[in-house]
């Protein structure tokens, strides 16, 4: 499962593999990430609308929000603070998220056009010039990443700064966080770090920690951006269990098979069937 | 003091290494006055998902249940228009039993069923073609499905599919209707009776092979949905169209169609559990209405349809919109197990339970 | 990347063949990649140049990198070699390329005649010789050559506004240009923003700039961020408290909402808005009674031992008053404040603080010029070692806050007394020797009628903790805007000349040499007055400023009273003020009262706006609130307005101050587009149009522009004046024209000529330290060599405090400077802040003056006893000690002193538009029963204008809400997500519910306390609209400093949306007339 992508997609030579790690846990929510991945790629603003969210406005990541900001308002308790709230327990999560630039990408599998690849970092781009918005990623993404943009009718999001990295610099992003919640480096190392991480927030009181998606052998075969969550995955919206849809693909096929066959073997039936 | 005291690194030292980043190691909330506590939600999240499901009014900001983000969906809505792609999955469906009725037809006999199953089959694969690049972003790049041929991806093995059934449907419908190169109209017509079965069936895994809740978990049983979709389409079309000396196909194969369709879907509602609920709700329910119309012109075909012309018409049309129903159902519901949180939740949740209670099992 | 295999010709191109011939055979990698791709590159690496810059919005000065390809800025991101921000942005730094090259900016000249409907285009030179011309007109109409009898040379028919988000080289052209015309109505955002700082820290430690700077924050251990949003406000420099907390700190949040820095603190102290003086109070007591003040520090190193005057009277004596009171005026008279034993010289000793009786004006923003003075001492004032003396300030702060107990603070700020033993046994044991705490503050404390003394407590506290000059301790004073600090420094502010040298006053300042005798302290460093003075007046005047003529000392316009931003309102408001420079201000939104503004601004006879884009203060005329509301008509407003198109920072080039005195450089990277310009260029050309419109006059009252030092070079196809030649006046120069090297050069004889003494030595050698970029990485953690900070490039003032008195460090752990024998130097990794090489042990001879003054154990330089002031005998006018008062508008009646409600000398505008809500137990108090507070959000910036015209900013907070408990949302029906109004006596407004638990109800004195957050960044311009909260809030000052009260004042709230048209004006009155509220109810003393 956790064969390196890069190898697996015909890079017979390549750089390591890289990720972010986004550490939850120092996030100051202030939606640098978002605006400088904006302004980096151009991608357009998502619409003006108030949602009550706490301060997401921006709701989830879609074509024209590569990085996204939650925040969650809870009735529960962090570590030792004291959040002075009157007697009750509270905390304000916050965590930014992104495409997860999956082992196994969904999104890449059914891409018809080869739009959507994996490049000699491992990761997982769009290729503007060659999507031709079939939308066919969309629903694929286990995670809501991607969409298709209305205004070039082709799929848009993260490109882990592609470019950027081809010129040795980090994503825009990962530069501009004011406390390097989001960190960026080579996947291996960044996984080491986490576990350390973890352990070090986890002895410090605060037991509801968890890293997410650094574990080459779940669903997608580990992410190239893992997090490190202070609470389960589907309060910051997203999946528990996530599995790349083509993992199923062959008993896909073997079904889709005998479909055909029982198909064919019907008709015929129905037609010599009723022959006399 | 300073020894048991984590502040021990704040003395002012000039051999700092800038290139470290300690505010990584920042730890928030270490140093409040509160003993720390374990979570203690694993109860409560219990019970609770489908109550909660509804966004509707709030009286604060929410507190976040345990199983979304503010209820809204986690996966990203399929940009799919229902009309280009339930509509292609349905013709699609249509041209591939079709053409297999219309070869059928011909080996026995039967011309004028044949001739309607072939043109039927190339309208309808032209009309899925037209749905399909309308609904592209940049239609004019169709042509990039060419650029690859990628066993992962339903949607090009179908276009290669196509690619290859397409030219066939065309030729023997071409040649039915003129009567020009009878040879290769055979040929023709066998080539695209033997590939319209993939076509009929494919777009179950194209549809499948997503992480929509409904169509992905339904894997097991949408190609044999779809297929008797299709056949109870084609059974329509060939009702519709053929006199009633011809249509005993037509009947058999609507009959035989809806009732694999009726067991298909019966089957994938069982073994789904909630996640098929959207098939019961919303626009998903024209499913249903597509079985019962599926169902009606089925039993009607067999019956009066056997003498009366127009019973035949009506029985064809009632299978043809059943058929389309039955795809436009699937298609909605799935959309809708896409849009609530609680369908990719839950089940990615039991299924976490599920391993948590095998390794736990195993240990003990 | 090219894919592997030779396929023939065009056919290599075809992914699908090389999907099949190469690796790649799923085709998803190497195979299918486009021409596009392969041929990718980063704009940043394709870029022509990369040019130097600095985040234009906060005072954090975040080091940027902009990357121009023909000639065209292509992006803009950090740059990484800063040692303040280290690459990082936040989401305004991360938008600034939008701000700079986005649609929303204009790049045509406007015009609005008097009357007129609508806006038209107009040629720059055209516009330019108009604005001329009004300007001699209205100077010439207005001309004042006295007042009562005394000479002040100086128009009232002008004001300025504006300079916090300019260079400092453009400031000190406003400054210069403007008072050669005899304006003194010139005002920037410092006055309304952090104006008490100044007035707070310099009257306590010497100098009113933030103490440390933000890398030190790693070394503290423990921080208290109070009165400041730190993570939300200044983002970039929270990095620091996340350093600080990684290496074990303990981090404190008091504040009334749990914010985004509450979430990321360990503890965070709900506290009701404006009772801060009670709580630190109450942390003050809690040291004094259980003795844990810093013992040797406090004897050593503040002013505890000093003995008080007989007749001193404590507010405790006197019911929340002390001693010399006028309630006629509502003033004070310090003079019972004074030490035991120090000659105080009645009419030359005192400065400004002597009640003015000659004027019918409010008292002039004096106590902020002493604030950076310090203050002129005669004599030795009398000192108890013990400190038991019980007229000894260290007696007398203990009796002061003795009542302030844990009791008082829970039923004046809602604290619980749990949550506040938390915050004393936090901060006392991290302090001491071998542990430092620091206090973060910004204008949480900063906006209240009280502020001054808010921040006065803290310097209180952190004296007495031992924590000042201290690595790791201190006060960090988080400044605003871009280069606010540089606008208080080189000041558009109306009392000051540049490096806070006091403007002169009308009477009392005939001659230069009554000015010095009266204003130059003779101790400690302010004594070299003369020399800054008279260099400042060389810069100016030149050749024309010569010892036989006072040095041109006349040709300073002089001050009656208060003529601050808001004095200015009410002078455009009765008509003596006719025209108004907008330079990069927008008090239609962000000022106080904001119909009052706009009022003004309808009864202008000209407007000169220079903006970005149609900021409020620019369209108000057409559509501005009272237009709605039918208050004002377009067709009856006679107000002729001028719109200029303002020039970027990526646009010119110059230098801005950050909030912890660092002056640092942006290069200009591409020219303006359009009309477009800089303040730099608008400032050069219309004074050289005026000089030349002037040229031959021989009336008296043009030759201080005439004689003006006005030959700027110039550069570029606009005729841009050179920014460093600007720089290069204000470092200064001696007679042969060669830059000095530091202030300590500056002579009183006319040889020397500098425009800003703080600034003397950012020019040193003919370099532009300023423009100082060695990296972070090649330099220790102070970085000394990335630009320059004032005074002398020092980062850590007092640090001489950093040693014992003895010379050597309290600890080897918080080691910073000390006094190296063997050399016979104060040696260490700052630059010490100290005589280099005055011994410790070395004490003044009685009779000493000047530097010569002060003891080897007085660090603080500035003062005129080189002590901290624990007690401030002058420069305070509301009092030597902060006393806990009520705001203005307060639905709590005062707990402390429950017959003295407000703060008794806070200054107060009554005016029909500007009325008070009734408070405490008033009758009607309870139609306004609700505590609300006023701040910011990390996605927008101040009045919105540089953020609701960013669509990347505007669509994260698009749009005002108010934030409210799910208590008041259920006691008032409040629906979350729907629509709620918000009155006070002043006005209405409309604003999105938003229900959460971070806006705890409070508990005090059996009563409930609920309070409302409203961001102020909206208004009806932009990508984004909103009602402004200043509509809200009542011009209400605090007398120090005149900083308006936006951070408490009380409103009522209900459910829906607000009436539109006349229905508003009459909720409003509606409301006032069942409360009982006129004019002149809340005007009590
Ligand atoms: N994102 C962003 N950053 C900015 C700005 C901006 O507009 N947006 N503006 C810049 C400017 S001009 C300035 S001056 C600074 C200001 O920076 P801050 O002072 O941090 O900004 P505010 O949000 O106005 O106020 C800070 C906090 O004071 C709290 N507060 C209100 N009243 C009281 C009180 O009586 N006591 C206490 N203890 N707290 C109180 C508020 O709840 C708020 O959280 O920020 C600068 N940085
Ligand atoms: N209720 C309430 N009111 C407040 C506060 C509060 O906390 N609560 N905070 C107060 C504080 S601290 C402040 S500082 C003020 C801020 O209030 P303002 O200073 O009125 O608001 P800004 O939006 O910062 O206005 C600065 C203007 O300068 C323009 N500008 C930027 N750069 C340049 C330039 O180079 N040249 C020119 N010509 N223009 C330029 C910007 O586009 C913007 O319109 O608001 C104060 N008002
Ligand atoms: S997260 Fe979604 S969009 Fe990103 S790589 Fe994985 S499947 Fe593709
Ligand atoms: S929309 Fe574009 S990127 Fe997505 S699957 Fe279709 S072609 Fe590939
Ligand atoms: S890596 Fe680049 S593209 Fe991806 S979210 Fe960050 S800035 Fe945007
Ligand atoms: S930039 Fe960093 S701190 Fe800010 S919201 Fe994004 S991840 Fe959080
Ligand atoms: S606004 Fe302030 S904190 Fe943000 S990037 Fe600019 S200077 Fe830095
Ligand atoms: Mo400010």
């Amino acid at each position: 499962m956790s064969a390196d992508p890069a190898t697996a997609s015909g890079y017979t030579t390549h750089p390591q593999r890289m990720g972010f790690f986004t550490d939850t846990s120092v996030c100051i929510g202030c939606k640098a990430c978002e605006v400088a991945c904006k302004e980096w790629n151009h991608v357009p603003d998502d619409g003006m609308t108030f949602t009550g969210m706490s301060y997401d406005n921006t709701l989830s990541l879609s074509a024209d929000t590569w990085r996204h900001v939650a925040f969650i308002e809870q009735p529960e308790p962090l570590g030792r603070q004291e959040p002075g709230v009157g007697g009750m327990d509270f905390r304000w999560l916050m965590a930014s998220d992104v495409c997860k630039h999956c082992t196994h990408a969904a999104c890449l599998d059914v891409c018809p056009t080869g739009s959507l690849f994996r490049t000699e970092f491992g990761t997982v781009v769009v290729q503007d010039d060659v999507c031709n918005g079939c939308g066919y990623c969309v629903p694929a993404c286990p995670y809501g990443v991607i969409g298709k943009r209305e205004s070039t009718g082709v799929a848009a999001k993260c490109t882990l700064c592609y470019d950027r990295l081809g010129v040795g610099q980090e994503p825009a992003c990962a530069k501009s966080c004011p406390t390097d919640s989001i960190q960026f480096g080579e996947l291996d190392e960044l996984r080491e770090r986490a576990a350390r991480r973890l352990e070090q927030v986890r002895a410090a009181g605060v037991d509801s920690a968890r890293l997410y998606g650094h574990d080459p052998d779940d669903g997608v075969g580990g992410t190239g951006a893992f997090f490190l969550l202070l609470d389960e995955p589907e309060v910051y919206g997203l999946p528990p269990d996530p599995v790349v849809t083509t993992r199923d693909l062959p008993s896909m096929w073997r079904q889709a098979g005998i479909a055909a066959a029982v198909l064919l073997a019907g008709i015929a039936a129905a037609t010599w069937g009723s022959r006399t | 003091m300073s020894e048991d005291r984590p502040g021990d690194q704040t003395d002012v030292r000039m051999d700092d290494d800038l290139a470290l980043r300690p505010e990584r190691e920042a730890v928030v909330g270490s140093a409040g006055g509160r003993e720390p506590r374990g979570d203690g939600r694993r109860d409560k999240r219990e019970g609770r998902w489908r109550g909660e499901r509804r966004r509707g009014e709030r009286a604060m900001v929410p507190e976040a249940d345990f199983r979304s983000y503010y209820g809204l969906p986690v996966l990203n809505e399929p940009t799919w228009h229902d009309y280009d792609i339930a509509g292609y999955l349905f013709l699609g469906g249509l041209a591939g039993a079709s053409s297999i009725l219309g070869e059928a037809a011909e080996l026995t006999g039967r011309p004028l069923l044949a001739r309607a199953g072939k043109v039927g089959a190339l309208c309808a694969i032209g009309g899925s073609f037209y749905a399909l690049i309308h609904d592209l972003g940049k239609p004019a790049r169709f042509v990039n499905m060419l650029r690859v041929f990628k066993v992962t991806s339903p949607m090009s093995v179908g276009t290669w599919i196509l690619s290859a059934y397409g030219p066939q449907a065309g030729l023997a419908a071409v040649t039915a209707v003129t009567g020009l190169f009878p040879r290769l109209g055979r040929a023709a017509s066998a080539g695209a009776g033997l590939t319209g079965a993939a076509v009929a069936t494919y777009t179950a895994v194209l549809v499948a092979d997503t992480a929509v809740p409904l169509w992905h978990d339904g894997h097991r049983e949408l190609p044999l949905l779809f297929a008797g979709s299709a056949m109870a389409a084609a059974g329509g079309l060939g009702l519709l169209a053929a006199p009633l000396a011809e249509a005993g196909p037509a009947r058999g194969t609507a009959l035989l169609g809806t009732a694999l369709e009726a067991a298909a879907a019966l089957r994938m509602e069982r073994r789904l559990g909630p996640v098929a609920e959207p098939l019961k709700q919303g626009k998903g329910r024209l499913a249903r209405l597509g079985e019962v119309l599926s169902a009606a012109g089925a039993l009607l075909g067999a019956t009066a349809g056997r003498r009366s012309r127009g019973a035949a018409v009506v029985a064809g049309a009632a299978l043809l919109a059943g058929s389309a129903c039955t795809r436009f159902g699937v298609f909605h519901a799935g959309v809708a197990s896409a849009n609530d949180p609680a369908y990719t939740v839950e089940p990615q949740r039991a299924r976490l339970a599920a391993r948590e209670r095998q390794e736990n099992g195993v240990r003990e | 990347m090219k894919p592997p295999g030779k396929l023939p010709g065009g056919l290599g191109s075809w992914p699908l063949l090389r999907q099949l011939t190469g690796p790649d055979r799923t085709g998803r990698g190497a195979a299918v990649r486009s021409a596009r791709t392969d041929h990718l590159m980063a704009r940043t690496a394709t870029a022509d140049r990369v040019v130097k810059s600095v985040c234009p919005y906060c005072a954090v000065g975040c080091a940027q990198n902009v990357y121009v390809k023909d000639e065209r800025v292509v992006h803009i991101e950090g740059d990484p070699d800063s040692p303040v921000s280290r690459g990082r942005l936040c989401p305004k730094g991360a938008a600034t390329l939008q701000l700079t090259t986005g649609e929303s900016r204009l790049y045509q000249a406007l015009y609005r005649p008097p009357g007129g409907a609508d806006w038209q285009e107009i040629d720059l030179d055209q516009a330019m010789d108009m604005i001329a011309d009004r300007v001699i007109g209205t100077r010439r109409a207005t001309w004042e050559w006295e007042k009562a009898g005394k000479r002040t040379a100086r128009t009232m028919g002008i004001a300025s506004l504006g300079g916090a988000t300019l260079d400092n080289e453009e400031n000190y052209l406003i400054k210069k240009l403007l008072t050669s015309l005899g304006v003194v109505q010139i005002e920037n955002q410092a006055r309304v923003c952090h104006s008490s700082t100044v007035v707070g820290l310099g009257t306590s430690f010497g100098r009113g700039g933030a103490t440390t700077f933000l890398q030190d924050l790693q070394h503290s251990d423990c921080v208290i961020i109070q009165g400041s949003n730190f993570a939300e406000a200044h983002p970039v420099g929270f990095q620091w408290v996340m350093e600080a907390k990684a290496r074990g700190a303990v981090i404190i949040h008091v504040d009334p909402r749990f914010t985004r820095t509450s979430a990321l603190a360990d503890l965070h102290v709900p506290i009701r808005a404006g009772s801060d003086v009670a709580f630190l109070g109450g942390i003050i007591n809690h040291v004094l009674s259980n003795e844990l003040y810093f013992r040797e520090f406090v004897l050593a190193y503040t002013n505890a031992s000093t003995i008080l005057r007989e007749d001193y009277r404590d507010s405790e004596d006197l019911d929340g008053l002390f001693s010399g009171f006028d309630a006629t005026h509502r003033h004070y008279s310090s003079e019972t404040w004074q030490y035991d034993g120090m000659l105080t010289v009645a009419a030359s000793g005192q400065r400004d603080e002597a009640y003015d009786t000659d004027y019918d004006e409010h008292v002039a923003g004096g106590s902020e010029t002493h604030g950076a003075i310090g203050h002129s001492m005669e004599g030795t004032p009398r000192r108890d070692e013990t400190l038991t003396d019980p007229r000894c300030v260290f007696q007398v702060l203990k009796r002061h806050f003795a009542r302030y107990t844990p009791e008082l603070v829970e039923r004046a700020c809602g604290i619980p007394p749990e949550l506040f033993a938390q915050v004393c046994r936090h901060l006392t044991e991290n302090s001491g020797p071998e542990r430092t705490a620091e206090f973060v503050y910004a204008v949480g404390w900063t906006q209240h009628s009280d502020g001054s003394q808010f921040i006065r407590t803290a310097c209180i506290l952190q004296l007495l903790l031992g924590n000042m000059g201290r690595p790791g301790g201190g006060i960090q004073a988080l400044r605003g805007h871009a280069s606010i600090q540089g606008s208080s420094d080189i000041p558009t502010l109306f009392n000051l000349l540049p490096g806070y040298i006091p403007m002169p006053h009308a009477h009392r300042h005939e001659t230069l040499n009554a000015f010095l005798m009266a204003d130059a302290p003779h101790k400690g460093y302010w004594a070299d007055m003369p020399s800054y003075l008279i260099s400042l007046l060389k810069a100016w005047w030149g050749p024309s400023a010569r010892a036989d003529n006072d040095f041109r000392f006349d040709w300073l316009p002089r001050l009656t009273g208060s003529h601050s931003t808001y004095d200015t309102v009410m002078a455009q408001l009765e008509g003596s003020c006719k025209g108004y420079f907008l330079l990069g201000e927008n008090p239609a939104v962000g000022s106080a009262n904001a119909k009052m503004q706009r009022l003004g601004m309808a009864n202008l006879d000209w407007l000169v706006v220079r903006d970005f884009n149609l900021i409020e203060s620019a369209t108000w005329w057409k559509d501005g609130p009272e237009i709605e509301t039918g208050e004002l008509r377009t067709e009856d407003i006679g107000t002729e307005v001028f719109f200029l198109p303002a020039a970027t920072h990526t646009e010119k080039s110059g230098s801005f101050t950050n909030t912890n005195r660092m002056l640092q450089w942006h290069h200009q990277a591409v020219e303006p587009a359009g009309d477009a310009r800089s303040e730099l260029w608008f400032m050069y050309h219309l004074g050289r149009i005026i000089r030349e419109k002037l040229a031959g006059s021989t009336d008296p009252m043009d030759a201080p522009v005439l004689d003006l030092t006005w030959d700027y070079p110039v550069e570029g196809s606009h005729g841009e004046p050179i920014a460093e030649a600007v720089l290069a006046e204000i470092n200064g120069w001696d007679e042969q024209g060669d830059p000095l090297p530091g202030y300590s050069a500056l002579k009183p004889d006319g040889s020397t000529s500098c425009g800003c003494w703080i600034y003397c030595g950012v020019y040193k050698d003919g370099v532009n330290q300023a423009a100082r970029r060695k990296p972070a990485e090649e330099q220790n953690w102070i970085a000394a060599e990335w630009a320059w900070a004032w005074p002398d490039n020092r980062r850590l003032m007092y640090n001489r405090a950093s040693a014992r008195p003895d010379g050597s460090p309290w600890s080897e752990r918080k080691k910073l400077v000390w006094w190296d024998a063997a050399q016979g130097r104060w040696t260490g990794y700052d630059v010490p802040d100290f005589d280099a090489t005055k011994p410790p042990d070395y004490r003044p001879a009685p009779d000493a003056t000047g530097h010569d003054a002060l003891s080897g154990i007085d660090p603080f330089i500035m003062q005129a006893d080189g002590k901290g002031w624990l007690f401030a005998p002058s420069g305070v006018v509301d009092g030597p000690l902060p006393v806990h008062y009520e705001p203005q508008d307060s639905p709590v009646r005062n707990p402390l002193h429950p017959d003295q409600q407000r703060n008794p000398a806070r200054m107060l505008f009554p005016h029909e538009h500007n009325r008070a809500n009734p408070s405490g137990d008033d009758p009607g108090a309870a139609l306004y029963p609700y505590v609300v507070t006023t701040y910011r959000l990390t996605e927008h910036f101040t009045s919105g204008s540089m953020s609701r015209t960013v669509p990347y900013l505007a669509e994260l907070q698009p749009e005002m809400f108010c934030e409210v408990s799910p208590e008041l949302a259920a006691e008032r029906g409040l629906v979350h997500g729907d629509w709620a109004t918000i009155v006070t006596a002043r006005n209405a407004i409309e604003a999105r519910v938003l229900v959460t638990r971070r806006m705890p109800a409070l508990h005090l004195d059996g009563k409930v306390v609920h309070q409302i957050g409203l961001p102020f960044h909206f208004g009806p311009n932009g990508v984004v609209t909103g009602d402004a909260a200043n509509e809200l809030s009542s011009i209400t000052l605090d007398p120090n400093s005149h900083i308006q009260e936006v951070k408490a004042f009380s409103a009522d709230i209900r459910p829906g949306r607000r009436p539109r048209g006349p229905g508003l004006t009459y909720l409003v009155r509606d409301q006032q007339r069942r409360a009982g509220v006129t004019e002149h109810t809340g005007m009590e003393i």
